[in-house]
C-alpha cells in the first residue's frame, strides 16, 4: 500500500507533440482516483507512465516516497488491469493469475493460497482451469483483475477495463470493482471516460482535457461546484446546459438577460460573488435537473419562463425536452406525468440556487 | 466449402422453392451438390498434379527395371539393403534437419532484430534480406558455387588474404555437405524471417506490457510470450521447410551432384541419378517414395498440435 504522487508530469512524443503538459497530483494512501476525460486528453497517457510503460519527458513519479522515473515496471510493485484484459492465450486461468508470482520465485504452495483467495473474493474458483478464449468477457476481466490481487501490490492501476463488455455487464462489474477495493483497500489510479463510472467509483475523480487537469474533487463536489466549463459540461447526463447571457445590474439587483427576451434574477445570496462581472457577457449554466415543469415547492429561488420545446423524449422514468435559445439546444427534465409535445409552449421553472455563471473567455466559473 | 455455400445459397432462390419430384432433380438442387461441382476443377487439378503422379510413382515403383514385371516391394528391400542408400537416407536427414534448425534459429534472430528496428528503416532492412529467397536457386547456386570454386573461389581470397590456408568446399565430403547445407540455408532463412516478423506482429503489445508489470524480463517476455505465441506459426514453417528441403535437387545437383564419392546425395538427387540418369525408373521411383512416409508422419503429428493450440487459443 502506498500512496502515489505526480510532479510537474510531462509527456512529449516526437514532433513536439505534448499529451501530458505538467501536471500534479497527490493520491494518498488507500485511495480510489479516476482519471477521467475525452479521448486524447492524456489520461491514459498519464497512467502508462505511472506503470512504467511510458518514459516521462520530465518531472517526477514517486510510489511509496520512492521516485520510480527510472525504475522499469516490474520493479514498481504495481499491478495493471488492461482495457483487453492481456491475458496470456496460451496459460490457463490458474497460470494467467499466478504467472507474476512464479515470476517472483514463490513457493508454490504460496502461489496456490494467493490465486485460490482471489478466485474466491471474484468468484471465478470454478474457472481455474480453463483457458482464456473459454471465458465470457466478464469472465475475463475478473481474471485480469485476479491477476492484479494476487501479486497483493502497492497499486492497482486500471486502463478503461469495462469499455469492451456490454451495458449491463459494465454496471455488474463497476459494483465488483468497488466492492474488491473495499476489501483489499489497495491504492488504485483508474482510467476512464465514461463520467458515470468515475462518479460511481471515485474518492477522488481528477478531470483531465488537452493533457492537463481541469480539477481534482470528490465526485459530489465536481458535481456541485465545477470549477470550469468544461468539468461543468463533463460531469452529468445529460450535461449541463449553457446559454449566453448578459449580466446586468438595474434597480440594486442582478439580472441575467437571456435569449428571446428572457429576464432572470440573481439570488441575493450569489449577488456579491457575481457584482463584479456585472455588465459582462457571461454563460448561464444550469444542469437539466434544475430546469424542469413548475412543480409546488417551497425553494425560494425559483423563476419561471416561456419555452417551446422542439424534440421531446419520453424515458420512463423522466422525459427530457429540447429547445434551442439564440443557437443553444437547452435540455430539460420533466415529470414524466406532465402532458409536453413538440411546438406547444411550457411554462419551464428554473432552480437558480444551483446556477453557475461561467466567463465564456476564460471558460472559468465565476 | 461453408462459404461456397453460404454465396449458392443466397444466389440461388431455386434452393428455396418448393420441393422438386425425383431424386436426380433433388440431388442437383442440393447446396452441397453445387458446393462440389464448384470445386470440381480445383479438385481436378490436385487429382491431375498430386494424385495421379503420386499413385503413378507408386505404382512404377513395384516394376522391374525393364518395367515389364511386378515386383511387389522389392525395389525397396533392395534399396535398404544397399550401404549408399543408407548413406544417402543419412545425408538426407543431415541435410534436411541441420539446414531447418539453421534456417529456423537465423529466421527467428533476424525477425527479432527486424521487428526491433523503427518502423522507418524496418522495410528497406526486410527488403534486402529477402532478396536470398527472391533470387532463382539455379541462379544464385551457380554464383556460390564460383565462390567455392577450387581455382576461383573468393572465399578462399578472401581465407589467404588473412592468413587461413585455402578449403576444398565440393572436394573434400565433410566441408560438401557443409557447403550445402549452407547454401541451402542462406536461400530459405529468408522465408523464416518473414513468417516469424508476420507472427511477431500478430502478438499484442499488451501482453508484453501485461508481462512487463508481471515481472518478466527480456528472456523470460520470449521464453513466455513470444514463443508460446509463435508456436503455430514456427512448428507449420518447420514442417513446411522440412518438406521442402527433404526434396531439394536444385542446390546439391548444381554443387555437387551428389559427390565427392556420393557424400552429399539426398533423396532427390539420388532418384536422378538412378532413375533418370542411370535408367531404373521402378529404382528411383522407389527413392523418391521413401521420404513420404517420414513426412506423412511427421506432418500428422505437427497439424494435430497446431489444430490443438488453435483450438485452444483462438476465440
Amino acid at each position: 500500500m502506498a500512496q502515489v504522487s505526480l510532479r510537474k508530469i510531462v509527456k512529449e512524443y516526437e514532433g513536439g507533440v505534448q499529451a501530458v503538459k505538467g501536471i500534479d497530483l497527490e493520491i494518498a494512501d488507500h485511495e480510489f482516483v479516476v482519471l477521467v476525460g475525452p479521448s486524447g486528453c492524456g489520461k491514459s497517457t498519464t497512467l502508462r507512465m505511472i506503470a512504467g510503460l511510458e518514459e516521462i519527458t520530465s518531472g517526477e513519479i514517486a510510489i511509496g516516497g520512492q521516485v520510480v522515473n527510472d525504475i522499469p515496471p516490474r520493479d514498481r510493485d504495481i499491478a495493471m488491469v488492461f482495457q483487453n484484459y492481456a491475458l496470456y492465450p496460451h496459460m490457463s486461468v490458474y497460470e494467467n493469475m499466478g504467472f507474476g508470482l512464479t515470476l517472483r520465485k514463490f513457493p508454490k504452495d504460496e502461489i496456490r493460497r494467493r490465486v485460490e483467495n482471489a478466485a474466491r473474493i471474484l468468484d471465478i474458483g470454478n474457472l481455474l482451469d480453463r483457458k482464456p478464449k473459454a471465458l465470457s468477457g466478464g469472465q475475463r476481466q475478473r481474471v485480469a483483475m485476479g491477476r492484479a490481487i494476487v501479486r497483493d501490490p502497492k497499486v492497482f492501476l486500471f486502463d478503461e477495463p469495462l469499455s469492451n463488455l456490454d451495458a449491463k455487464l459494465r454496471v455488474q462489474m463497476r459494483t465488483e470493482i468497488k466492492k474488491v477495493h473495499q476489501t483489499v483497500k489497495t491504492t488504485t489510479v483508474y482510467v476512464t471516460h465514461d463520467q458515470v463510472e468515475a462518479m460511481t467509483l471515485a474518492d477522488r475523480v481528477v478531470v483531465m482535457n488537452q493533457g492537463i487537469i481541469e480539477q481534482v474533487g470528490a465526485p459530489q463536489e465536481l458535481y456541485h461546484h465545477p470549477a470550469t466549463r468544461f468539468v461543468a459540461g463533463f460531469i452529468g447526463s445529460p450535461a449541463m446546459n449553457f446559454i449566453p447571457a448578459r449580466l446586468e445590474n438595474g434597480a440594486g439587483a442582478l439580472r441575467m438577460h437571456l435569449p428571446n427576451d428572457i429576464v432572470l434574477p440573481v439570488p441575493a445570496s450569489r449577488t456579491q460573488r457575481y457584482a463584479p462581472h456585472a455588465g459582462r457577457e457571461v454563460l448561464f449554466g444550469i444542469r437539466p435537473e434544475h430546469l424542469t415543469e413548475v412543480r409546488a415547492t417551497d425553494k425560494p429561488n425559483i423563476a419561471t419562463f416561456q419555452a417551446t420545446p422542439e424534440v421531446v423524449e419520453p424515458m420512463g422514468m423522466e422525459t427530457l425536452v429540447h429547445f434551442w435559445m439564440q443557437g443553444a439546444e437547452v435540455c430539460a427534465r420533466l415529470d414524466p406525468a406532465v402532458p409536453v409535445e413538440p411546438g406547444r409552449p411550457l411554462t419551464m421553472a428554473a432552480d437558480l440556487d444551483q446556477m453557475h455563471l461561467i466567463d465564456p473567455v476564460s471558460g472559468r466559473v465565476l | 466449402m461453408a462459404d461456397g455455400n453460404v454465396v449458392m445459397a443466397r444466389g440461388m432462390p431455386a434452393a428455396v422453392a418448393p420441393p422438386q419430384k425425383g431424386t436426380l432433380h433433388r440431388i442437383a438442387r442440393r447446396r452441397s451438390t453445387l458446393a462440389f461441382l464448384m470445386t470440381l476443377p480445383l479438385l481436378a487439378v490436385i487429382g491431375g498434379l498430386v494424385a495421379y503422379p503420386f499413385f503413378y510413382a507408386l505404382y512404377l515403383s513395384m516394376l522391374n527395371k525393364r518395367m515389364t514385371r511386378f515386383v511387389g516391394i522389392d525395389n525397396f528391400t533392395f534399396l535398404l539393403s544397399r550401404e549408399t542408400f543408407q548413406a544417402v537416407i543419412w545425408q538426407s536427414v543431415l541435410f534436411a534437419v541441420s539446414a531447418v534448425i539453421a534456417k529456423a534459429l537465423i529466421g527467428f534472430i533476424l525477425a527479432h532484430v527486424l521487428h526491433a528496428l523503427p518502423a522507418k528503416g524496418q522495410r528497406k532492412w526486410r527488403g534486402m534480406l529477402l532478396v536470398p529467397w527472391v533470387i532463382p536457386p539455379a541462379v544464385s547456386t551457380l554464383a556460390w558455387w564460383w565462390m567455392f570454386d577450387p581455382s576461383y573461389s573468393a572465399i578462399n581470397w578472401v581465407l589467404t588474404t588473412v592468413g587461413v590456408p585455402p578449403v576444398a568446399w565440393l572436394g573434400e565430403p565433410s566441408w560438401a555437405r557443409f557447403s550445402v547445407i549452407l547454401v541451402n540455408v542462406w536461400y530459405g532463412a529468408p522465408f523464416f524471417m518473414i513468417m516469424y516478423l508476420a507472427a511477431l506482429k500478430s502478438v499484442p503489445d499488451q501482453l508484453y506490457e501485461a508481462a512487463a508489470i508481471d515481472g518478466a524480463t527480456g528472456w523470460q517476455k520470449l521464453r513466455y510470450v513470444t514463443v508460446p505465441m509463435m508456436k503455430n506459426i514456427i512448428a507449420i514453417t518447420v514442417l513446411f521447410s522440412l518438406i521442402v528441403t527433404f526434396a531439394n535437387f536444385d542446390i546439391v545437383r548444381i554443387l555437387t551432384n551428389g559427390g565427392p564419392q556420393d557424400k552429399t546425395h539426398i533423396f532427390g538427387t539420388y532418384a536422378f541419378q538412378v532413375g533418370i540418369q542411370s535408367g531404373d525408373i521402378p529404382l528411383g521411383s522407389a527413392v523418391s517414395l521413401f521420404m513420404f512416409p517420414i513426412l506423412a508422419v511427421f506432418a500428422i503429428f505437427v497439424l494435430r498440435d497446431v489444430t490443438r493450440r488453435n483450438k485452444e487459443m483462438t476465440g
